[in-house]
């Protein structure tokens, strides 16, 4: 090799150092500390007792009855949140890039809600689903105690949820949409293709990218969720998911060792997920971008 | 040195300032018995309240999660009763030792005592009790009931106004409804050791109660959802004839519900059977010392001062928080606060600990969800399921 190609690459390593260095103090260091962690017994009520218990904090994690119940409704707030929220967003992004006029009152308008923050949108809708100081029984003329049930909970966090992230989803989606070409569009219109046809043959397929990245960072998002429900909830009427479970395992019960599995088990299900989009929507992709000349 | 290079002298360093980490007790007793303390010290030192939330739960994670990262600006801690344990197991408090701690317990009720006592040791100084009494209606009832099963009967031959107010919803509350119904029945979470009891019998008469009270008609559709002041709110609309709760239920009526108050008695909690002791759950707030502090000599004196008689019936009287100190049960003026508190005295002195443990709050969640909600209770197969969840919960495995 010669000598100025090394020096150029020691050069590169050493622009790019401080960047790692501040991605292993801030995520690499964390994560293998939770995974040390999750080996041990270790409970900070009994500092003394600390041992070396290799995977038994995991058998016992998924062993357990919480974690799998947990896990349900976690999955059931993922899934319910993101489908309505792929729907009204793609509404919304339609709008947004079809807006003839105030386009940028519009898109700033549609994007309060996410600028809010999780825990102020949390409680405005506990306090609006409330039976004595809310407006939503009053709206609706329901006499519902929403917060008592377990499926009137989950509407709740459901709701706040898609009411919050819809917005994001629709930029996102709104990004993907100026990709699509108006030529192309314009010419399936002079072939005579039906503005269904349109939407489903020309327009979802090009903007495939788009929705796979909005896709998995809701999914992502959603999977995590933690302050709404603990808001809300407090993970009361079953409504506890994982994020909440590792809360109280870590938190409340200051039991690092346990807590710490349950931490990297959710990173582990993040990381399932991200891999499962990844190659369910990465090949289909690749393949459409493989067959266009 | 100093006068050789002509400096001024320099001022006597300032009065240190303790802070007492105690829940936000509104109506301000608290903040006047800091301040007659902080006076009474000659300027010794300041104290100052940190308020914490009314919730116990929300206390204790905050204090908790400070502790746990030795923070140094705890100086004594309004401690529920349930967290000596683990707060001594931990570290987190120093042991009150020597003239400190015959100032802290003489006098006082020997339950409220114990609840401070772990291992041998004392932890934290009595400073407020607190124990539910059974309050009834005087004008439907004409001799209170003695037992749970009279009271049940007698609620269901009122017919519609016969409810029973409880606590019956998934929380630590659901935990002291059972150590109390255990205690009485002559039972216990813990063996003296420390070890699993929770033996067969007394257990499954415990779970009986529980199911007979769930299932009855007198128990209204709300008890799963029911807390202490849901209990309150509950009794003073004036349907229900009996009601389990704490001593604040009474200044409360009389504000919110005079009529209802008119019509209050009050008598001892029902027993499981006759022949057998009454024993109810203690509460309170004891006063621990931060192990991290600055200033460990002042916060034992702040904290004996807070602890004392005379905080303790301003307490009392401005807060309705009972005292820990028997003679203030004859007090003209404590009196005046509760006119049941010969009642109160005699229930504090049978009181019963909750499990005194390091892991109580992991014991207290599998019992309540073990035992939520009370209608779904099968006594003969949930003894064995309750033993299985307290045991594991001894053994910090697994989640909860």
């Amino acid at each position: 090799m010669k000598s100025w190609m090394r020096s150029e690459s020691r050069l590169g390593w050493l622009l790019c150092a401080p960047a790692i260095l501040t991605m292993a103090v801030v995520t690499a260091y964390p994560i293998a500390y939770a995974f040390w962690l999750s080996l041990f017994r270790y409970d900070l009520r009994f500092p003394r007792e600390r041992t070396f218990v290799g995977l038994a904090n995991y058998a016992s994690v998924l062993t357990s009855e919480v974690w799998w119940r947990s896990m349900v409704n976690t999955l059931i707030i993922t899934i319910g949140s993101v489908t309505v929220e792929l729907v009204l967003g793609f509404a919304l992004a339609l709008v947004m890039h079809r807006a003839v006029f105030g386009r940028r009152t519009v898109r700033a308008a549609v994007l309060v809600p996410y600028g809010i923050i999780t825990v102020v949108a949390a409680l405005a809708w506990k306090f609006a689903f409330d039976p004595t100081t809310g407006f939503v029984n009053a709206l609706l003329g329901l006499d519902q105690a929403w917060l008592t049930e377990r499926w009137s909970a989950f509407l709740v966090i459901i709701f706040t949820e898609i009411w919050k992230t819809t917005p994001f989803m629709a930029l996102l989606l709104l990004a993907g949409l100026t990709l699509v070409p108006d030529d192309l569009l314009r010419a399936a219109r002079v072939d005579g293709a039906s503005a269904t046809q349109r939407f489903f043959k020309i327009t979802l397929p090009l903007m495939k990218p788009a929705i796979l990245v909005a896709l998995l960072f809701r999914t992502l998002d959603a999977f995590r969720i933690f302050d709404t429900v603990f808001v809300q909830t407090r993970g009361a009427q079953d409504t506890e998911t994982v994020s909440v479970v590792g809360y109280n395992t870590l938190v409340v019960r200051l039991n690092l060792g346990l807590g710490s599995a349950v931490s990297v088990l959710i990173f582990v299900s993040v990381v399932i997920i991200a891999v499962l989009f990844v190659k369910a929507f990465g090949t289909s992709v690749d393949r459409e971008q493989g067959e266009s000349p | 040195m100093c006068a050789s290079v002509g400096c001024v002298p320099r001022e006597p360093p300032a009065a240190p300032t303790l802070r007492w980490y105690v829940f936000d007790e509104p109506s301000g007793a608290f903040a006047e018995v800091a301040q007659r303390c902080a006076q009474a010290s000659g300027g010794a030192y300041r104290l100052e309240i940190a308020p914490l939330p009314t919730d116990a739960d929300q206390q204790r994670e905050q204090l908790v999660r400070r502790l746990a990262a030795r923070d140094r600006d705890i100086d004594i801690i309004g401690m529920d009763v349930i967290w000596t344990a683990e707060f001594a197991e931990a570290g987190w408090v120093l042991p009150w030792e020597g003239a400190v701690a015959e100032q802290a317990t003489e006098g006082r009720i020997s339950a409220t005592v114990q609840s401070a006592v772990y291992e041998g040791r004392l932890w934290a100084a009595p400073f407020t009790t607190n124990t539910q009494l059974l309050w009834y209606r005087t004008d439907r009832v004409e001799t209170p009931p003695k037992t749970w099963t009279e009271m049940i009967s007698m609620a269901e031959a009122l017919g519609e106004r016969g409810m029973i107010q409880a606590q019956g919803e998934r929380y630590e509350g659901l935990t002291v409804f059972f150590t109390s119904l255990l205690a009485s029945a002559g039972g216990a979470v813990l063996a003296p050791t420390g070890g699993l009891s929770l033996q067969e019998a007394p257990t499954r008469e415990a779970l009986e109660i529980m199911k007979r009270l769930a299932a009855s008609p007198a128990a209204g559709p709300a008890l799963s959802t029911a807390r202490e002041d849901q209990a309150r709110l509950g009794f003073e609309t004036g349907k229900p004839s009996f009601m389990i709760n704490y001593t604040f239920v009474w200044p409360s009526a009389r504000k919110n519900a005079p009529e209802v108050a008119a019509n209050m008695g009050w008598t001892r909690w029902p027993a499981v059977a006759e022949d057998r002791p009454r024993r109810v759950t203690i509460g309170g707030i004891n006063l621990g010392i931060g192990a991290y502090t600055r200033y460990p000599a002042f916060a034992f004196q702040a904290a004996a001062c807070v602890a004392s008689a005379d905080s303790q019936r301003l307490a009392a009287r401005r807060g309705g928080l009972p005292p820990t100190t028997e003679a203030l049960y004859d007090d003209p003026e404590v009196r005046r606060t509760f006119p049941f508190a010969d009642l109160l005295r005699a229930t504090l002195k049978d009181a019963v600990q909750r499990a005194q443990t390091p892991v109580y709050n992991d014991i207290s969640l599998a019992i309540s969800r073990t035992l939520h909600p009370m209608k779904d209770i099968e006594p003969g197969s949930d003894v064995d399921t309750l033993r299985e969840a307290v045991g594991r919960a001894l053994r910090s495995e697994g989640l909860l």
